[in-house]
């Protein structure tokens, strides 16, 4: 994974909440084997209207997403990320998100920033009034601003250490395969199958 | 000591699999059984291999194919889904994984097989890349539902970096009334709880309602927790819980097993323990539940009327209920009653189990599925389907007009042949309704297997007494 400090640019104002996973990546486009090649199918319902906010020109290019509270809920499906990301997304804004949606950002080194609601509000008002309203996310300094505005954020200090030095989940875990090992030569043996 | 206080059922399985605790990090948990389907693996297997890597414990490791099977005989006709499945039967090859393929004994929903075959069992943690591992935690097991970084993580490492949940209790008391289940229980709670509710949390399903249910009944409210956003949902084990696992193929034997009763015991949470979040529900006059919008929270007792958007409280729920009230083409005010599916699906994690199969025939026996209407049961299990056969569930259904398939989850997803078209409307046993689940603009109301099958038989959204 490549380090990320600073994501910088427009966002996207999707003013939605609880948007779930099958919204993000509908399921009939999680047939592919790859891992990459997901953005065209992004939103791929909502896409068919053309009101949707991703259809609207003034925001293309644009590296953030600003969403309502409970982002990415229901499936599991990684495709979700993998899609925003493959679309140009580098950040997501919003004042809350689903526990497994959250972990599988982290993992690809897209940025879940969470904001008090009235914040969020804030931001999207902004940039529905001018569209290339510019939003910088410093993940070091743990600050989101924007013109007029600048605001702290929280995040679980070890998912920042590990996308600011842009670390491998695996590798880490690895440096203690002599715990992994003692663990298993004391696991119980009803937990032996068969 | 911290090890003397009182703790919580989540807390004691969570700390008997820490191998690493660090300040500032998460928890290195221990990984007792990792199911597998083809939908999430295949690019945890080619980062494997990208990194020269192998599957630390394949012993501890279980495949199906669930997702995409096709649930009518014949070839797979989706050459995606194809490739999908045959990529899932070179990877267990290669990497030496049991694997329960399309058309051979043992495949089904991988949240079925699991406690069918005994491999899951009370204590464990349980992951799976998919979000309905909860499912398992109806045993008494941390079960975790991960994305494909994380399937990767476990199959090279064999753990899973946890930050430490919240719990919640849940605590459900009272005689279930006639008619309802344990679907609507679980409906009940995420309509209470909303579908945010649980973020960060281990759910404990709590109380006599809880206690009385069957293992089954108990599997489909624990499979719903991520409905209501937590990472896992768990009910203590029992005499009720040992005597579902006893004897299955990979269920611990002899000196083994009772090594397993007395750890299993000590499993359920202490006296005086706390919770982060306690929440209860009486459930003394609850009525069987029906979704009106497009997340599970947004569901009504039968009885009930579609909501008016502007009844509810903040904004952001008003435009979910409008939002969703478009989607679904239903009016504020519409009795429940009064609003035609003209598709049934009987089946998903959540209710193929053969319980669930022999309530829906109990109420379809003798009776015809109303006219126009399409009507599906798909089995959760090639074993749940054998079990419905020898009982000649089967036959019921068929002489009634419902289809009879294969194992699969079929109609949930609509990630094989069964889907829903556009403005399709379903009552179906399933455990999401959100745009699009079932097929690109096709309308899912949640109900209980009792209510789709009655509502199969009337037409319209109803009970079996009221049939």
């Amino acid at each position: 994974m490549d380090p990320v400090r600073v994501v910088e640019g427009t966002a996207v104002p999707l003013d939605r909440s609880d948007v779930d996973t099958d919204q993000i990546i509908p399921t009939e486009h999680l047939k592919r084997i790859e891992r990459t090649g997901y953005g065209p199918f992004l939103f791929d319902d909502w896409r068919k209207d053309p009101s949707f906010v991703l259809n609207d020109s003034r925001y293309e290019g644009a590296s953030i997403l600003l969403a309502g509270t409970n982002f990415g809920s229901g499936s599991s499906r990684e495709h979700a990320p993998w899609a925003l990301e493959d679309y140009g997304f580098r950040a997501l804004i919003a004042p809350s998100f689903a526990d497994i949606f959250r972990t599988n950002c982290c993992k690809i080194g897209l940025l879940p920033v969470e904001l008090p609601a009235e914040s969020v509000r804030a931001l999207m008002d902004a940039v529905l009034s001018d569209p290339t309203t510019t939003i910088s996310i410093d993940l070091d300094a743990l600050t989101v601003s924007a013109p007029g505005m600048r605001e702290t954020f929280v995040f679980d200090g070890f998912r920042r250490w590990c996308l600011l030095e842009g670390l491998d989940d695996i590798e880490l875990t690895l440096r203690h395969s002599e715990a992994i090992d003692a663990y298993e030569a004391r696991r119980p043996d009803w937990l032996k199958t068969g | 000591m911290i090890t003397n206080m009182p703790r919580t059922l989540a807390e004691k399985v969570w700390e008997r699999h820490v191998l690493h605790r660090a300040d500032g990090e998460p928890d290195l948990l221990y990984v007792d059984l990792h199911l597998v389907h083809e939908v999430t693996s295949p690019q945890a297997f080619d980062g494997l291999r990208m990194n020269g890597r192998r599957v630390r414990r394949p012993d501890l490791t279980v495949a199906t194919m669930d997702h995409n099977v096709p649930t009518m005989d014949g070839p797979v006709t989706d050459q995606t889904s194809a490739a999908q499945m045959e990529a899932l039967a070179r990877n267990a090859k290669e990497f030496g994984i049991t694997l329960y393929p399309w058309g051979g004994a043992g495949q089904g929903i991988v949240h079925v097989i699991g406690p069918e075959m005994g491999y899951t069992k009370p204590g464990m943690t349980i992951v799976c890349g998919d979000s309905h591992t909860s499912t398992h935690g109806a045993f008494g097991a941390l079960a975790i539902g991960i994305g494909t970084s994380e399937i990767e993580h476990v199959l090279a490492t064999q753990t899973l970096q946890q930050k430490k949940a919240k719990t919640m209790s849940v605590t459900v008391d009272g005689d279930l009334p006639s008619g309802c289940s344990a679907k609507d229980v679980i409906l009940a709670i995420i309509t209470l709880i909303g579908t945010g509710g649980g973020v960060g949390h281990v759910i404990e399903y709590r109380g006599s309602t809880i206690r009385a249910l069957s293992m089954e009944g108990r599997m489909t409210v624990c499979n719903m927790s991520i409905e209501g956003g937590a990472r896992a949902g768990m009910v203590a084990p029992d005499d009720t819980t040992f005597a579902y696992v006893e004897g299955r193929p990979h269920a611990p034997m002899g000196a083994r097993w009772e090594r397993a009763l007395d750890e299993w015991r000590s499993l359920p949470t202490d006296e005086g323990a706390v919770f982060d979040t306690e929440v209860t529900l009486d459930v003394t006059t609850l009525r069987p539940y029906v979704s009106w919008g497009t997340n599970p929270a947004q569901s009504v007792t039968i009885d009930g009327a579609v909501p008016d958007p502007d009844s509810f409280g903040d904004e952001a729920k008003r435009e979910a209920a409008r939002r969703a009230l478009a989607y679904m083409d239903l009016e504020p005010g519409t009795s429940i009653r009064d609003v035609h599916p003209d598709t049934i699906f009987i089946g998903s994690c959540t209710n193929s189990r053969i319980e669930d199969l022999r309530v829906a025939a109990g109420v379809v026996a003798g009776r015809k599925v109303a006219p126009g209407l399409r009507a599906l049961v798909v089995p959760g299990s090639v074993g749940v389907r054998a079990q419905a056969e020898d009982e000649g569930l089967d036959r019921v259904f068929v002489d009634a007009g419902f289809e009879w398939r294969g194992a699969g989850c079929s109609m949930c997803i609509g990630m094989n042949p069964d889907i829903l078209g556009p403005g399709d409307r379903c009552a179906s046993t399933s455990n999401r309704n959100f745009e699009g689940r079932q097929g690109t603009g096709g309308r899912t109301h949640l109900v209980s297997p009792a209510v789709a099958a009655a509502t199969a038989i009337a037409g319209t959204f109803t009970t079996p007494e009221d049939l």
